[in-house]
């Protein structure tokens, strides 16, 4: 008797194993927190250094972003994400992991056609959509409420 | 003249020998269950050179050399090299090889590679043109995870059916002649593509199963013979989610129970309670390095008889996948037999 796709498609789904999806949640939540929780804390400090709160902010995200470049070169990154998941990779550490990571990896083919040029392949997609709906909701805002 | 057994096997006259084999292997390979089984072992992933592509050329060049000098044979004395690796246009075969001066046959089998070359050097030897000739490939898993996934520094998780990368390389060097306990090939049947809609590329083993199940199964019908007849059927790389479809393939389309003698050499390099490699290993290294390393020699001990061998590769590129294709799967068999043929 021969098994069809969508026969196979389900003995697939038994044969594999599955994420473990709660366990999943509890360090991404934990880890994502903490990572909150640092900058929040970075910003706070900066103001009692009589920082802008605006200024601060700003500060505070660099932080994160320079952390997440030298933990990603000096190999950390990778292994923490690999545990930690949407804990690190939705606040703005994933984003500049997905810039620095193939920056690196890339280096071997040149700074130009290697670095540069292939710096943006995980990120660009973020920056393209993230960009064009940034300018579709500007152009919304504009003709509701921005000509009053 | 190799004469046909049934519709897709091919029963060799010469049985041409192993003469010499040699697996070699990266740092966490050789951490695993076969360490002390292999020729050669590299702790550092770079091997010294300033690329991943460099690392992975001197692993085949290594597996190639280790394999001459074990044969006490120069590289002007091979007449013939079906090398091939995952990289595009089988970059490390092409440059591995390069300073050997051996006639080049570049193959793409992605992890059947070791098996395609092994029936192709075979057929070669079978053809009289040829008496001594060369099967050769390699993987390395920081290559591989840049063609096929993401940089080696990017924070993502990995699926628990997906498969690591074996970092390492097998070749076999093949001839008309050799030592009286030298392994030879006895049966071959180049593979069937077989495609049952697996489009996840985080489970290679699911993909490939299916090739497995059919080259098997038509291995068997050609030759009249059941799984008690082989010491070992081996496979590479299923891992364990490919490994579990296999039998359960062969059990519901065929009535045939396999996994008895059925083991998979992505199950077998790595310890997976203590490594973390998921469902187990993949790439064309994993194959080879097992048989070339492992199982050749245990032909030679006598601690095998009969192995059929069969490697599996998932024949998609980093294109096909992004355009939604699914994955093609492959498996060719060779049949090897211990010492002197009767």
């Amino acid at each position: 008797m021969s098994v069809s796709n969508e026969d196979y498609a389900a003995m697939t789904n038994r044969a594999a194993p599955p994420s473990p999806l709660a366990l999943d949640c509890l360090k991404a939540f934990l880890v994502g927190g903490s990572v909150c929780c640092f900058a929040q804390g970075v910003t706070e400090a900066l103001v009692l250094l009589r920082l802008s709160r605006e200024d601060a902010k700003l500060l505070a995200m660099m932080t994160l972003i320079v952390l997440t470049a030298i933990l990603t070169a000096a190999g950390v990154f990778d292994r923490l994400a690999k545990h930690a998941g949407a804990g690190l990779a939705v606040p703005i550490t994933g984003f500049a992991n997905s810039v620095v990571s193939p920056a690196l990896e890339f280096k071997s083919e040149g700074y130009i056609l290697g670095t540069a040029a292939q710096m943006f392949s995980i990120a660009g997609p973020v920056i393209v959509f993230g960009c064009s709906s940034a300018s579709l909701y500007g152009l919304i805002y504009f003709f509701l409420a921005g000509r009053r | 003249m190799a004469t046909r057994l049934g519709k897709r096997t091919l029963q060799l006259e010469t049985r041409p020998r192993i003469l010499a084999s040699a697996g070699v292997a990266g740092k966490r390979e050789a951490q695993g269950p076969l360490g002390s089984r292999f020729d050669r072992i590299f702790d550092d992933t770079t091997l010294g050179e300033v690329s991943w592509e460099k690392a992975e050329s001197k692993l085949l060049l290594s597996a190639a050399q280790s394999a001459l000098n074990k044969a006490k044979l120069q590289p002007s004395d091979v007449q013939a090299a079906f090398a091939g690796d995952l990289q595009s246009q089988c970059t490390s075969a092409v440059f591995g090889l390069r300073s050997l001066g051996i006639p080049y046959c570049g193959i793409f089998g992605a992890c059947s590679t070791m098996a395609e070359g092994l029936l192709l050097a075979a057929l070669a030897i079978e053809s009289g043109g040829f008496s001594v000739t060369m099967a050769a490939t390699s993987s390395h898993f920081c290559t591989a995870e840049r063609q096929f996934r993401h940089p080696l520094e990017y924070g993502g998780q990995r699926t628990p059916t997906a498969q690591w990368t074996v970092t390492g390389a097998g070749a076999a060097l093949l001839a008309r002649q050799a030592d009286a306990g030298a392994p030879y090939i006895d049966k071959v049947q180049l593979g069937t593509m077989v495609d049952l809609g697996v489009k996840d590329a985080g489970n290679m083993g699911a993909a490939m199963a299916p090739a497995a199940k059919k080259t098997i199964a038509d291995f068997l019908h050609d030759t009249g013979t059941t799984p008690a007849d082989y010491d070992l059927i081996l496979t590479g790389d299923l891992g364990e989610v490919g490994s579990t479809l296999l039998c359960e393939l062969m059990q519901r389309e065929e009535g045939i129970d396999l996994s008895q003698k059925q083991r998979d050499c992505g199950l077998l390099i790595f310890d997976r309670e203590k490594q973390d490699v998921h469902a187990g290993g993949s790439g064309c290294g994993c194959s080879a390095s097992v048989l070339c390393a492992d199982i050749c020699r245990a032909l030679r001990e006598d601690t095998l008889q009969s192995v059929l061998f069969v490697a599996t590769g998932a024949l998609m590129s980093a294109v096909s996948s992004k355009q939604g294709e699914s994955i093609p799967g492959i498996a060719h068999a060779v049949l090897l037999k211990k010492g002197e043929p009767q």
